[in-house]
């Protein structure tokens, strides 16, 4: 494998795969388990990352990526900081998800799956996140919310907006009174 | 190991459950129930637990602080239940306790010993002072047999499943031989809860004597179905059920392995059931020589990773084997070569859930509910419009009438019934005319629906049944797993047709071929999601013809769903001189200032999304929404204005 130039936190990341994998017996039912460790971590997966993996099951780095798009969880960009993930089930489509997506879409200029520019948000559409009787439903970070409006989609930006604020402000004045 | 021994062994944990359950009930403090299942969480419920603790320990009041699993009354969550025995009262169940009704309860109820009857749901037990929550029809309709304890237990501490009943079952069905227990569960006429109804007898005895060597149990827990959450919350709710019921079966055909497939999107189930195997560990009811007997298990939780498709038992296997969750060609049947070539068992969770009841009360009992050829209950996510959604179990064979209508209180906002979707993306949508349809696995088959894993959708007058219909198979046609061609590129084009269809682009031909599509998917494809796929289109174009044919040849959405087809404007003879509601709820600033200082929209920029309909205040009630769009009253912009 050549790992070309990697900036301090690729390579952090890299060594801890390594540190890993060992844990893992080297079974071909352990691929699956392994590449959600990993994604655990670091909240996706990368090139390197799949071709650490290959090698230490001895598979071929094109099978774990095979298995990897195969299956909706694994992501292969970095999220953003803040994720939303909107609910499209059945129950969420009738009462409106798709709306609710779109305003996040607007909002902030990207499409389902991807990442803004400045790494801070990043939208996913999901199947079904089981809390149909709350529907819509969207969750923002790790928690769910129910009956959300599309109203409430700008609120959530603005709540993100008030708290960076607050916490910059309190960042000035730490340093203001050190 | 005689049955006398097994039951001797199982004796002290019995004591020291019933201890412990005694010894709550004489104390004489507060036990506080709060339903912390992931909706429970979603509404709130965990502010309302810190609401609590900060007002029982600001007023030194002593309380349990019992979290449960969901009661399935999804409508009022977060619900709290209150056992407060020196006040007199029965427990009481309070609904929407958010933290601030917290408060109150702690100061009003705990503190001075008024119960605050506005926030009253209901007793939990027959009393002469507050009505019983059983009086009301959402109770008791319901015939609760897996989901008797969900919401009554902590599913983290093993003594209270136990207290109540819990791994009765297994002792039973250990001191008994695994073809006794097997012929049991064939006689008990159970089916198989996953969908399409396999007697699950049967199933284990085609197990058990596939030859020599070791056999495998697999839970599928692997709920995919867009608007079914039953698994989910039997695992957060009571994951000790399932596993003894696991742990039944796995002794019956004679395995030592158990693994559980659940989805990595539920992860409070994945925390709970993981918990739950330790304890039964610690315990000796799983793992190894389980009750001094030479019956070993061991139980491996798989995090499925989100592919619809693993539902279906041979892709399943092949997902915990780490490969692609493609499904194969059967025969062989998992019974004969499942995973790691061995036989296995693949059961749904709330076909193991029914097991140790079915054990400990007897195949007869069990053949008492439900009907002839579906015995037991069915238990369906009913969600969508209604007023009150949530969990419902039932007896099989009662009529979709009184469940969507006297379970679940019908209709909400005065509209009108349309359509109830049943199974997911695999079932179909059944018109008014089918409501008297008995719930079971072959009246609903017979009707185009099917059971599925009993995710109901309730749909009033305002949904659009080819937009329906468009939306399952955007899911099936990403779920695909490309196997085979007919569903690979099938739903593909079906797909696009309907997409056709609901923008305004739909030709006259397209009714006819997406008839000869469906079909043609249906026979060519191997697994059963290809296989149901066409199903939202082949029962809403029986049913619901005069909906394609308008979109199709008016270009006009009945049901004013299709965005393509509507558009919204406002009511200058309602609009209110100067009220700018709406103007400041508009995402894409659409809305502008016409003559009179009243309001209009300009189609060009309006994206309907239906916001300024929900604010604009009811007693103008100026916003309309009509179909075709060409109906709207064009109001231009001043160019100055844009």
């Amino acid at each position: 494998m050549t790992t070309p130039e990697l900036d301090g936190e690729e390579r952090a990341r890299v060594e801890e795969i390594t540190a890993m994998l060992p844990h893992f017996e080297k079974s071909r039912g352990n691929l699956i388990p392994i590449l959600q460790s990993i994604q655990e971590k670091h909240a996706y997966l990368s090139g390197a990352a799949m071709e650490m993996v290959a090698e230490h099951l001895s598979i071929s780095p094109s099978e774990v990526y095979g298995v990897a798009t195969f299956y909706n969880q694994f992501r292969f960009h970095p999220p953003g900081k803040h994720q939303f993930k909107v609910c499209l089930g059945t129950a969420c489509h009738v009462a409106g998800g798709d709306i609710i997506l779109e305003n996040f879409v607007r909002k902030l200029g990207i499409k389902d799956g991807e990442t803004t520019p400045d790494r801070e948000y990043s939208i996913e559409r999901v199947a079904c996140v089981g809390c149909c009787a709350l529907a819509p439903v969207a969750v923002i970070d790790d928690t769910v919310e129910g009956h959300i409006q599309p109203s409430r989609v700008e609120g959530i930006f603005v709540q993100f907006q008030v708290e960076r604020e607050r916490q910059e402000r309190e960042k000035a004045e730490r340093e203001s009174g050190e | 190991m005689s049955r006398v021994d097994i039951k001797k062994r199982f004796a002290p944990i019995l004591r020291e459950a019933t201890r412990r359950t005694e010894e709550k009930k004489t104390d004489g403090i507060p036990t506080i129930y709060i339903v912390m299942s992931t909706c429970g969480l979603a509404s709130g419920a965990a502010e309302t637990k810190q609401a609590f603790e900060e007002a029982l320990s600001h007023k030194s009041i002593e309380a349990r602080i019992v979290p449960v699993g969901c009661l399935g009354h999804c409508y009022a969550e977060p619900l709290v239940v209150i056992d407060h025995p020196t006040s007199g009262l029965p427990p009481i169940c309070y609904h929407q306790v958010s933290a601030a009704r917290a408060q109150v309860l702690v100061k009003s109820y705990l503190e001075k010993g008024d119960p605050v009857f506005k926030y009253v749901l209901g007793a939990t037990e027959e009393n002469d002072l507050i009505p019983a929550v059983m009086d009301f029809p959402r109770f008791n309709l319901e015939q609760r047999l897996v989901m008797e304890q969900c919401g009554r237990i902590d599913p983290n501490d093993i003594y209270q499943s136990v207290a109540e009943g819990g791994y009765g079952g297994l002792v039973k069905a250990l001191g008994s031989a695994p073809e006794e227990v097997i012929a049991e569960i064939e006689t008990s006429g159970l089916r198989g809860r996953g969908g399409a109804g396999f007697p699950a007898g049967r199933k284990w005895r085609l197990a058990r004597g596939a030859g020599p060597g070791e056999k495998i149990v697999i839970c599928n827990a692997d709920e995919g179905d867009p608007g079914a959450y039953m698994d989910r919350t039997i695992l957060e709710s009571n994951p000790h059920q399932l596993l003894e019921g696991l742990a039944i079966c796995a002794y019956a055909i004679g395995a030592n392995q158990a693994h559980v497939y659940v989805r990595a999107e539920y992860p409070l189930a994945v925390k709970t059931i993981q918990q739950a195997i330790k304890s039964g560990e610690q315990l000796s009811l799983l793992g190894s020589s389980i009750l001094g007997t030479s019956f070993n298990l061991e139980v491996i939780v798989f995090q499925g990773s989100g592919a619809f498709v693993c539902g279906e038992e041979t892709a399943l296997i092949h997902s915990i084997e780490g490969k692609r969750g493609m499904p194969q060609h059967r025969p062989p049947y998992p019974v004969e070569k499942g995973l790691w070539e061995r036989p296995t068992v693949v059961n749904n969770v709330k076909t193991l859930s029914c097991v140790p009841s079915i054990i400990n009360r007897g195949a007869e009992w069990f053949r008492s509910i439900g009907t002839e050829k579906s015995p037991g209950t069915a238990i369906f996510s009913v969600v969508g419009n209604v007023i009150h959604p949530g969990l419902v179990e039932i007896a099989m064979g009662t009529s979709l009438r009184t469940l969507i209508f006297d379970v679940c209180g019908g209709i909400p906002k005065k509209k009108s019934f349309k359509a109830v979707q049943i199974g997911g993306p695999s079932g179909g949508c059944l018109p008014e005319s089918f409501l008297d349809t008995p719930i079971d696995f072959d009246s609903l088959t017979e009707a185009g629906a099917m059971m599925g894993s009993g995710g109901m959708v309730v749909m009033d007058e305002n949904s659009c049944m080819v937009d329906v219909s468009r939306y399952f198979l955007d899911f099936t046609q990403k779920e695909s797993c490309g196997k085979c061609t007919f569903c690979r590129i099938g739903t593909r084009h079906l797909l696009n047709i309907l997409d056709r269809i609901t923008k305004g682009e739909g030709r006259e031909e397209d009714l006819g071929l997406l008839e000869t599509l469906s079909k043609d998917i249906k026979s060519g494809s191997l697994c059963g999601l290809g296989k149901t796929a066409p199903n939202p289109v082949l029962t809403s174009l029986k049913y619901f013809l005069d909906e394609y044919e308008a979109h199709v040849r008016e270009k006009r959405c009945p049901a004013l769903k299709c965005r393509a087809l509507t558009a919204f404007y406002i009511d200058l003879e309602k609009c209110a001189r100067g009220c700018d509601v709406c103007v400041g709820c508009c995402p894409v600033e659409a809305i502008f200032t016409t003559t009179g200082r009243k309001k209009a929209i300009d189609q060009e920029l309006c994206v309907k999304c239906g916001e300024c309909m929900v604010v604009c205040p009811p007693e103008y009630d100026a916003l309309e929404k009509v179909s075709p769009p060409e109906l709207a009253p064009i109001i231009e912009r001043s160019p100055e204005k844009k």
